[in-house]
């Protein structure tokens, strides 16, 4: 195990940010701490790094016990949400800081920078200030500057927060590639459930200081410990008395054996989906999602009365 | 920079022409005009007056002194203006209020008070610690120490003024990156928070700089005016013109006043550039 936590509790005044926190995350992978703003995944991170410190419990980085270690002593990589690039130094002076304060010789300084530059793609801007880079840009200096270190591990905090949605999709599939091709152990905040979905190698669910559920994505996904971790990994509607993703029914024109029916009272189209809200008579309103072109194979309409039931193998908790 | 969002473009009518001159005018009459015949009276009879200045070694000796104090206090107030600046912004302490508020209180007072406050504490005969130092064989006030004491009380909160929105406005998260990069916080210190605040520090020199050579009156208590020692540039000024020789007192004055300009100067070409720098 990489990282072992254990029983760690902070509080910041009367709130209550981490309570009793048992996590144990392995070498190599790539965790999500995923959960709602405010909910303590950036407290244990900067508690993972010795940027804060627990109020109880311990922290164990790769067998050496860091609770009390400062920050410059636990060899951690750390990026932040809005880059903290140093903004008087040049790209490649970023990424060398680390390495001149470790005194390495300026002949291997050059060889490690100009290597990192090429593996995020920066070589160009090797003398360009921060100023003059693109939020992605920025992060990805900011992401080559912890590497230099050679971490133990690497930590981001809500790493593409900060950045336009299509940036932060390119930036997202390229942390998976780098990932797989430096293996340091990593883990990263985000509260973008498909992007912990997408490029986790496990995701840790936490919601208001405590530890929701711990599992792959899929893992997650099909098998959700609670109403919380279903509602929070994608859209959850209400059919009849179970909670299930508005893609997991079935609807259909013709009477069946269903959960409810009702009129489509409601039809909104985003892109390649349309969503359809059903308000059956004995039951909550419910939400459907089909693709366009089911909609058209099953002939829907906005006011046809359909019949809805959970389609087979779809996810359901008792609400 | 932001100066930029404030300015209103476009729809000049009569009401701001009006007040663009009124400005003017005000200007003109307040300070600009006054100034300008300061220097016209400066070099009435030539380069003479200057000549006469250079050539009194008590006069060169007063300007020595003034650049001394001056020089010093600033050097003082830079060391001691950046480490309070941190402490403001860098730390949460008990009465943290009370010291920003007493860090503004030199610019409130009257000098004159800041004098006779100081004879109050140093004085070699009555003062309250001044004794102790004089049996140390430290002569406070009357001499050089209290001159730069002096100074320095006055022009103390001027560096800190500039950079503490500085400090507030860059955050923490640099030298939090530092620090997990390895550094020390001295190493973060110098290598990144110093660095951040550079051109702050830099305003707050020249400023501290200009105010400190002007100093007239708490130097004056705490001095002695004596010819020849203690007697600064500004009271040798007075002293010339009182004397009737006003044109060495426009000299000296023309002295002091053109280091400000030319601090105001170096300041304003300073700005421009850092502000192309971060654009």
């Amino acid at each position: 195990m990489s990282i072992e936590i254990s029983d760690v509790n902070k509080h910041f005044g009367d709130f209550v940010a981490l309570r009793d926190i048992d996590l144990n995350i392995p070498t190599g992978q790539l965790t999500a701490l995923l959960g709602p703003s405010g909910g303590g995944k950036t407290t244990l991170l900067r508690i993972i790094a010795g940027l804060e410190e627990a109020d109880s419990g311990s922290v164990v980085i790769e067998g050496q016990d860091a609770t009390h270690l400062p920050v410059q002593k636990r060899n951690v990589g750390f990026v932040f949400q809005h880059y903290a690039a140093f903004k008087h130094l040049s790209v490649a002076r970023n990424i060398a800081f680390g390495l001149e304060i470790r005194k390495r010789p300026p002949a291997e300084i050059n060889a490690k920078v100009g290597e990192l530059l090429d593996l995020v793609h920066l070589r160009q801007f090797a003398h360009r200030l921060p100023s003059q880079l693109s939020g992605g840009q920025r992060q990805r200096m900011a992401l080559a500057r912890a590497l230099a270190i050679e971490p133990t591990v690497l930590l981001l905090d809500e790493p593409f927060g900060a950045l336009d949605a299509k940036v932060r999709k390119e930036l997202r599939d390229w942390l998976r590639r780098l990932h797989d091709e430096v293996h340091v152990t990593t883990v990263f905040v985000t509260h973008d459930q498909e992007e912990a979905l997408e490029v986790a190698d496990s995701i840790v669910v936490i919601n208001e200081g405590r530890i929701e559920q711990i599992g792959t994505p899929d893992e997650l996904y099909d098998e959700p410990a609670s109403e919380f971790v279903l509602s929070f990994l994608g859209p959850v509607t209400r059919l009849a008395d179970q909670l299930i993703r508005p893609h997991d029914i079935e609807i259909s024109r013709y009477e069946q054996a269903s959960s409810a029916n009702g009129p489509i009272t409601r039809w909104t189209r985003v892109g390649f989906e349309i969503r359809l809200e059903v308000t059956p008579v004995d039951h909550p309103l419910v939400q459907v999602t089909v693709t366009r072109a089911e909609a058209t194979a099953l002939g829907l309409h906005l006011g046809d009365h359909v019949w809805l039931r959970p389609a087979v193998g779809a996810d359901r908790v008792r609400a | 920079m932001a100066e930029s969002h404030l300015t209103r473009h476009g729809r000049s009518g009569p009401v701001t022409y009006l007040l663009r001159a009124f400005a003017i005018v005000y200007l003109l009459l307040l300070v600009a005009w006054p100034v300008a015949l300061v220097v016209t009276h400066t070099f009435d009879d030539g380069l003479e007056s200057l000549r006469a200045v250079f050539s009194d070694p008590d006069t060169v000796h007063a300007l020595r002194l003034s650049v001394l104090a001056a020089a010093v206090a600033t050097v003082i107030n830079t060391v001691f203006g950046v480490g309070v600046s941190l402490l403001l912004v860098r730390t949460e302490f008990p009465g943290k209020r009370l010291l920003s508020a007493l860090l503004d209180l030199p610019l409130s007072v009257s000098p004159i008070v800041v004098g006779l406050a100081l004879v109050l504490v140093y004085g070699g005969r009555t003062g309250w610690f001044g004794p102790t130092l004089e049996s140390w064989g430290i002569q406070v006030i009357f001499s050089t120490p209290g001159i730069i004491l002096a100074t320095a009380f006055v022009s103390l909160p001027l560096v800190i003024r500039e950079v503490v929105p500085t400090l507030r406005e860059i955050g923490i998260e640099q030298e939090q990156a530092a620090l997990s990069l390895g550094a020390s916080s001295w190493q973060t210190f110098w290598r990144i928070t110093l660095p951040s605040v550079k051109w702050a520090v830099v305003y707050g020199v020249v400023l501290t700089l200009a105010r400190s050579l002007g100093e007239f009156g708490a130097v004056k208590v705490v001095s002695g005016n004596v010819l020849g020692e203690t007697r600064t540039a500004t009271l040798a000024v007075e002293e010339k013109y009182l004397n009737f020789n006003a044109s060495e007192a426009y000299a000296i004055a023309f002295l002091l006043a053109g280091v400000s300009v030319v601090a105001i100067a170096i300041i304003s070409i300073l700005r421009s550039r850092e502000k192309k720098a971060s654009s």
